[in-house]
């Protein structure tokens, strides 16, 4: 059955969200500043424009995120957790490129012998609403790398915006919760024909030429190639990619101490600082900025894959959109392919 | 499910001064808590994260062995904020400990082969667990011949003195302790490492090495074990990179695929080579 939530009704079902649990939504900033946030009023939110500049990850993995308090007591410590999640929480507004980081991050979070408690616990509270992309933006790649602006997998729940209204897909168990939902009704005929019709202009809009089918066995070859001289000719080193990639989860442990206490906290870190590899001694195994490029490239569409099997790369094409030297990673992932390999052997490369 | 970035808190039980630089402090540390004693099971070679309250986590490999029941050894070089903390820290004192982290020596294939230890510097720690986990006389027979080559720039920065000279009195270890500048009280032998090695000429056959040192050491000690015959397959190092997490989470120590705090820090030549250099 499918159904839909009419926007006069948008408000109210907000509110009926915010009254049952923490609700995570789209919140403009500033102009051109939207992010994930938790929604005090529905009145907040904003589902009218384009994908949020933060990834949903903050949701699940917190730009700054309290390890535990502790707690001063004679010559020991009186340690509290904050791995809790108290509440549920419904996140809203997710664009299927962030839904499907987060099954990469699970690979990593959840994954192989250690769980990330803080990670399990944000992921289990969470209801996932999906949005479909009607208007992906110039930058969009979803569709090269295995995702689209319609993806479905990783939502609990699935909006389409027809204008009027959503059209809604109730995917998952914890979807099918909100069946006896008073704000949705059944959709008709013509509603969900609208819906296919948006689906199909969509798909046809976003970018599929990106090759990045079989780019991990190309990279093995090219690790000491001079590429890399190239690629990262124009970075300034200024990690806005990495901090605002849906998938990169790269994180730092301190601790932030007063007097009779503290907490240890750990926060977002990226691969392109220098001193994120250094060690204390001076030495630094990614002395330049090359090695550090090719550590970002490389782990999204070598080292990943070799571990988890997938790129680490959704194409939400942020990376591209925020970059202040208009550095275009699609265009890195143009240049070890095959044809162009040869010809940069030809010795007619072109520049970035 | 037990949270992997929660310390156990642990007692500094006793805390001693390793070299006449005063930069090496070795520091005993008992479990607080019965449960925590139990639980924790750990192979030569692992690692923890030493933790003060305030200062933050540093990596330590574990320099006691696990014959060496209820108690765990750490010989700190005073390096940075934590590893200075760890050496003013008094006895008595709490400090949290997570671990044991990564994999350790393959102490299982080692069976009923020689081993030849060759250390140099305060990366000695986890060598010395792992002899005195073999020089055990429960584990004693497990390998056969032992050899350690071990060397310090100058006498008083050898680590382990006592235990070097009960080492020295047994017949079931040879031990070559050398030093790059003597001064007028060592009798022992002065020499490079590399060199040290290539004067011994230890036979391959049969033998696992592992080695642990400054880079510079392993640089021209490589050399030597190959042309002594060793096999990429048997020469073992462990690796030391910055780390966060120790559990594969935080990103930073990775050389290519490959994550020293998980799938390390123990790693053979041969895996080694296969590897971007980026370390």
């Amino acid at each position: 059955m499918n159904l839909k939530l009419d926007k006069k009704d948008l408000k109210p079902f907000l509110q009926s969200l915010i009254d049952e649990a923490d609700l995570f939504a789209p919140v403009q900033l500033a102009e051109g500043v939207l992010v994930f946030k938790k929604i005090d009023r529905p009145d907040e939110v904003d589902l009218s424009s384009s994908n949020t500049q933060k990834p949903a990850k903050e949701v699940f993995s917190p730009q700054s995120e309290t390890m535990f308090r502790y707690e001063k007591a004679g010559k020991q410590h009186q340690v509290t957790s904050t791995e809790e999640v108290e509440r549920k929480r419904v996140i809203l507004g997710v664009r299927p490129c962030d839904i499907q980081a987060v099954s990469l991050l699970d690979e990593v979070f959840l994954g192989k012998e250690y769980t990330d408690s803080y990670y399990l616990n944000n992921r289990n509270a969470t209801t996932m609403i999906g949005m479909a992309c009607g208007h992906p933006l110039s930058t969009c790649f979803c569709s090269s790398t295995g995702g689209g602006p319609f993806l479905r997998k990783g939502s609990d729940l699935f909006f389409i915006d027809l204008g009027e209204s959503f059209l809604v897909e109730l995917l998952t168990e914890k979807g099918m919760t909100f069946q006896k939902s008073n704000f949705f009704k059944e959709a008709n005929t013509e509603e969900i024909s609208l819906a296919k019709a948006i689906e199909e202009k969509a798909l046809k809009k976003t970018d599929t030429s990106v090759p990045v089918e079989g780019i991990e066995k190309r990279l093995d070859l090219m690790v000491e190639s001079s590429f890399w001289d190239r690629v990262h000719e124009k970075c300034i080193g200024c990690r806005v990619c990495t901090y605002l990639c849906p998938t990169c989860h790269c994180f730092d442990i301190m601790d932030e101490a007063l007097t009779h206490g503290g907490q240890r906290v750990r926060n977002w870190d990226s691969c392109l600082s220098s001193l994120y590899s250094q060690e204390t001694s001076g030495h630094n195994p990614r002395p330049t900025n090359r090695e550090r490029t090719r550590q970002r490239i490389m782990h999204k569409f070598n080292y990943f894959p070799k571990n988890f099997g997938r790129i680490a790369c959704v194409g939400c094409g942020r990376c591209i959109l925020y970059c202040p030297v208009q550095f275009d990673i699609r265009q890195a992932i143009n240049w070890t392919s095959a044809k162009r390999l040869k010809l940069q052997r030809g010795g007619r490369s072109t520049n970035p | 499910m037990k949270n992997p970035y929660h310390p156990i808190p642990m007692i500094v039980k006793k805390a001693s001064v390793e070299t006449t630089d005063r930069m090496l402090r070795t520091l005993q540390l008992s479990f607080l808590n019965e449960e925590d004693a139990k639980a924790f099971r750990f192979i030569p070679g692992q690692f923890c994260e030493l933790s003060i309250f305030g200062k933050g986590e540093a990596p330590l490999g574990i320099a006691s062995s696990p014959t060496e029941n209820g108690s765990l050894k750490f010989t700190i070089n005073k390096a940075g904020v934590v590893t200075t903390a760890l050496h003013h820290i008094e006895e008595g004192t709490e400090v949290g400990m997570r671990g044991p982290l990564g994999n350790g020596y393959p102490i299982d294939i080692f069976q009923g082969k020689n081993v030849l230890v060759i250390g140099g510097g305060f990366a000695f720690t986890t060598l010395r667990s792992l002899i005195a986990f073999f020089l055990h006389p429960e584990n004693r027979n497990k390998v056969k011949d032992i050899t350690v080559i071990y060397g310090a720039r100058m006498p008083g920065l050898l680590l382990y003195k006592e235990e070097l000279k009960e080492w020295e009195k047994r017949s079931d270890i040879k031990l070559v302790v050398t030093v790059d500048w003597g001064d007028k009280d060592w009798k022992g032998k002065v020499g490079l490492v590399p060199n040290v090695l290539e004067e011994l000429a230890p036979s391959s056959e049969n033998t696992y090495a592992v080695i642990c040192g400054p880079p510079i050491m392993i640089k021209f000690t490589f050399p030597k074990l190959m042309a002594l015959q060793f096999p990429d397959e048997r020469i073992y190092t462990s690796l030391e990179r910055r780390m966060k997490c120790g559990i594969g989470k935080c990103g930073r120590c990775n050389i290519g695929h490959i994550y020293v705090c998980n799938d390390g820090p123990v790693f053979n030549y041969a895996q080694l080579k296969k590897l971007p250099k980026d370390y």
